[in-house]
């Protein structure tokens, strides 16, 4: 094995993708082997280093130092100063240096400090395109230990002390979720990894699969091995190719090294793993919806029950678990359920994984223990509100969450701290928004995306999703009254109660929380006036609106 | 791979551990590379520390540079940091570095025992 003086890793997720990593890798090594670097720096893909909004961003070590918002040419100064002389470039630096022009590691700048990186705990610092990385990193130890010395039941009594509950937004409680899977009667059990990512301002499950994904096999595998499954199946977002193209690599590279297919590790569990590339249905992220896509219909949820642990894929007993959920599973095995408990709040184990977007300095990809505030959150991790605007809303839990006010910045971030403040924790969207943006308008964009996504398989859901929308638009054009807000309100709970699968049921959620918790802005627009000037009020918005 | 020895097995042939990118190593070797550095051989010795270091299996070693120390008369300078133990070796030439680099090793194999 060769010895690398300095590793640069650069970040080839798809966020910094779109801003050109390619070029600047290409120029990067193009650079080092110029000045004969080559056999001393070993240049690495890896994975989201989490400040999307940096990007393209290297980090160099040993020195661990990141250069971010770089262009081709940059580099070349990287390359010849840092490489090549052993000088920092502080004009491309990420994070500030000492008295003695020491770099303080990137783990202690405010971005990081408060993280608490489970999930995440490769990301960036592997290549997720080689099995020898993760290998490396302690990857596979955690399923070798399940396959030895642990049976299935006790796999499972692990989970359920972990107290590791879903991560795609419901929170139902995984080892129940296997239990239940495996002692159902069946001959061909399934565990279905759920990356349908669909929820607008989510990216977390796709940054997991390209930044690691052979720890979502690893925790597949040792699922599968709970339940009693011999196939498994990762149902991934078709707009992610670079989430199928990684997933299908590591499948490969894990069959090729015997830790997938007969007999993995000398046991006697066999197990193999499949990608399924969705269609780009919102609803099929809902599992009975996803398992009807997978079997060639159309992705419309099923009546529950029969709940899929019982009748699942192909009538078979199936799990299906968010692909975070099923990321946390290695690390609990192999550090158990005690250290687990550690992390987060009694009710809500562990870390979750959030993706930051809208009115926010830091945007990108963070993992914070559970219970966080959401005032450490965006001031503390995310760096506040740019441009000295001030805070007004966050949305929790994606479009289908509730919308906070300011005298909400101190509640616990856990699932039933969110769910007790009408919001939700979700798949961990966290949009922020400044005070130059209306509550109405705002609300009215979310139904707009439920009225398109709706599956129109039932009635609450087809015709409700519309009719709100449509009231929301005759509010934000100063033409609603208060007999307009009572038929929301009505509508809403109809919707709620009715609904056949969560999203009509949590499609009024936004509605109802901004009823909530901005009443005085939405009452103005009865008065006909905009407090943030945003919606266009009068007979030309009515138009607009209808 | 056919059983949990085989993947430990796996995991030591990769040798060169982690620890260079979690800043996590132990040891800390710099070589200064000011232009009077590179003038008096620098480059040679960062080369050969390199390669005693792969030799030797030293692999969680982190080696950077950095400029002029202020004594150009003594390049090239090569500081070692080990635990909390500082040490700066002046007139270093190719072979006085892999004799540094192996005294490092038999440091690091007495703390073991």
């Amino acid at each position: 094995m060769k010895y690398y003086r300095a590793h640069v890793l650069i970040c080839s997720g798809s966020n910094c993708a779109i801003k050109g990593c390619r070029s600047v890798k290409q120029a990067c090594e193009q650079e080092i082997i110029r000045h004969g670097l080559q056999g001393e720096v070993q240049v690495v893909d890896t994975g989201c280093l989490g400040l999307c909004d940096q990007g393209p961003a290297l980090v160099v070590y040993p020195e661990g130092v990141m250069y971010g918002r770089l262009t081709p040419s940059d580099v070349l100064e990287i390359v010849s100063e840092h490489l090549l002389k052993g000088r920092l470039v502080h004009r491309l630096m990420q994070q500030p240096t000492g008295p003695a022009g020491e770099v303080s590691p990137l783990s202690m700048t405010p971005f990081f400090q408060k993280q608490k990186r489970v999930v995440l705990k490769n990301c960036g610092l592997i290549d997720p395109e080689r099995i020898e990385d993760y290998v490396r990193a302690g990857g596979y130890t955690a399923l070798a230990t399940a396959l030895d010395v642990m049976t299935p039941e006790r796999v499972i009594a692990e989970i359920k002390q972990s107290g590791l509950r879903g991560r795609g937004g419901a929170g139902f409680p995984t080892g129940r979720k296997w239990e239940y899977t495996r002692v159902a009667a069946g001959q061909q059990k399934y565990i279905i990894g759920n990356a349908d990512e669909g929820e607008p301002g989510t990216f977390k499950d796709r940054l997991i699969l390209e930044g690691d994904p052979h720890l979502i096999i690893e925790g597949m595998a040792i699922a599968g091995y709970a339940i009693g499954a011999t196939r498994g199946i990762v149902y991934i977002r078709g707009e992610y190719e670079l989430s199928i193209h990684r997933m299908e690599l590591a499948i490969r590279q894990a069959r090729e090294n015997g830790l997938l297919g007969e007999g993995i590790l000398g046991s006697a569990f066999s197990f193999d793993l499949e990608v399924c590339a969705g269609a780009g249905a919102y609803v099929c992220g809902e599992e009975t919806a996803l398992i009807e896509s997978i079997e060639g219909n159309r992705g419309e949820p099923r009546f529950k029950p029969p709940y899929p642990a019982e009748k699942g894929l192909w009538g078979q007993p199936t799990s299906v678990n968010n692909v975070e959920t099923l990321a946390n599973v290695p690390s609990i095995i192999e550090q158990g359920a005690l250290w687990y408990r550690s992390l987060g709040t009694p009710n809500s184990p562990g870390t979750k994984v959030f993706t930051l977007t809208g009115n926010i300095v830091n945007s990108g990809l963070i993992e914070v223990p559970m219970g966080i505030t959401l005032r450490e959150v965006i001031y503390e991790i995310g760096g506040g509100i740019p441009d000295g605007k001030k805070f007004k809303m966050a949305q929790t839990g994606g479009t289908s969450g509730g919308c906070l006010a300011a005298a909400h910045l101190d509640i616990p971030m856990d699932y039933d701290s969110l769910q007790s403040h009408g919001s939700s924790l979700g798949s961990g969207a966290l949009l922020i928004m400044d005070d130059t943006h209306c509550i109405v308008d705002l609300t009215r964009c979310f139904l707009k995306f439920f009225v398109h996504e709706s599956c129109g398989q039932c009635t609450p859901c087809r015709e409700g999703t519309p009719a709100l929308y449509h009231l929301l638009g005759k509010v934000s054009a100063g033409a609603g009254g208060h007999a307009d807000i009572q038929l929301i309100n009505r509508l809403s709970r109809t919707m709620q109660s009715s609904s056949l699968c969560a999203l009509g049921q949590t499609a009024p959620v936004p509605v109802l929380s901004a009823l909530q918790h901005f009443w005085p802005e939405v009452e103005a627009h009865l008065n006909g006036r905009c407090p943030a000037n945003k919606c266009v009020m009068g007979k030309a918005a009515g138009k607009i609106a209808n | 791979m056919k059983s949990l020895q085989e993947l430990k097995a796996m995991r030591e042939r990769m040798g060169e551990s982690k620890g260079i990118r979690t800043r996590a190593s132990p040891t800390k070797i710099t070589v200064a590379m000011g232009t009077c550095g590179i003038a008096a051989g620098a480059r040679s010795v960062l080369l050969a520390i390199m390669g005693e270091l792969a030799e030797t299996g030293l692999r969680d070693t982190a080696v950077t540079q950095t400029g002029c120390l202020g004594m150009c008369e003594r390049e090239p300078l090569v500081e070692v940091v080990h635990q909390d133990h500082t040490t700066l070796y002046a007139y270093v030439n190719a072979e006085r570095a892999r004799q540094i680099v192996r005294d490092l090793l038999s440091t690091a194999e007495k703390e073991e025992k």
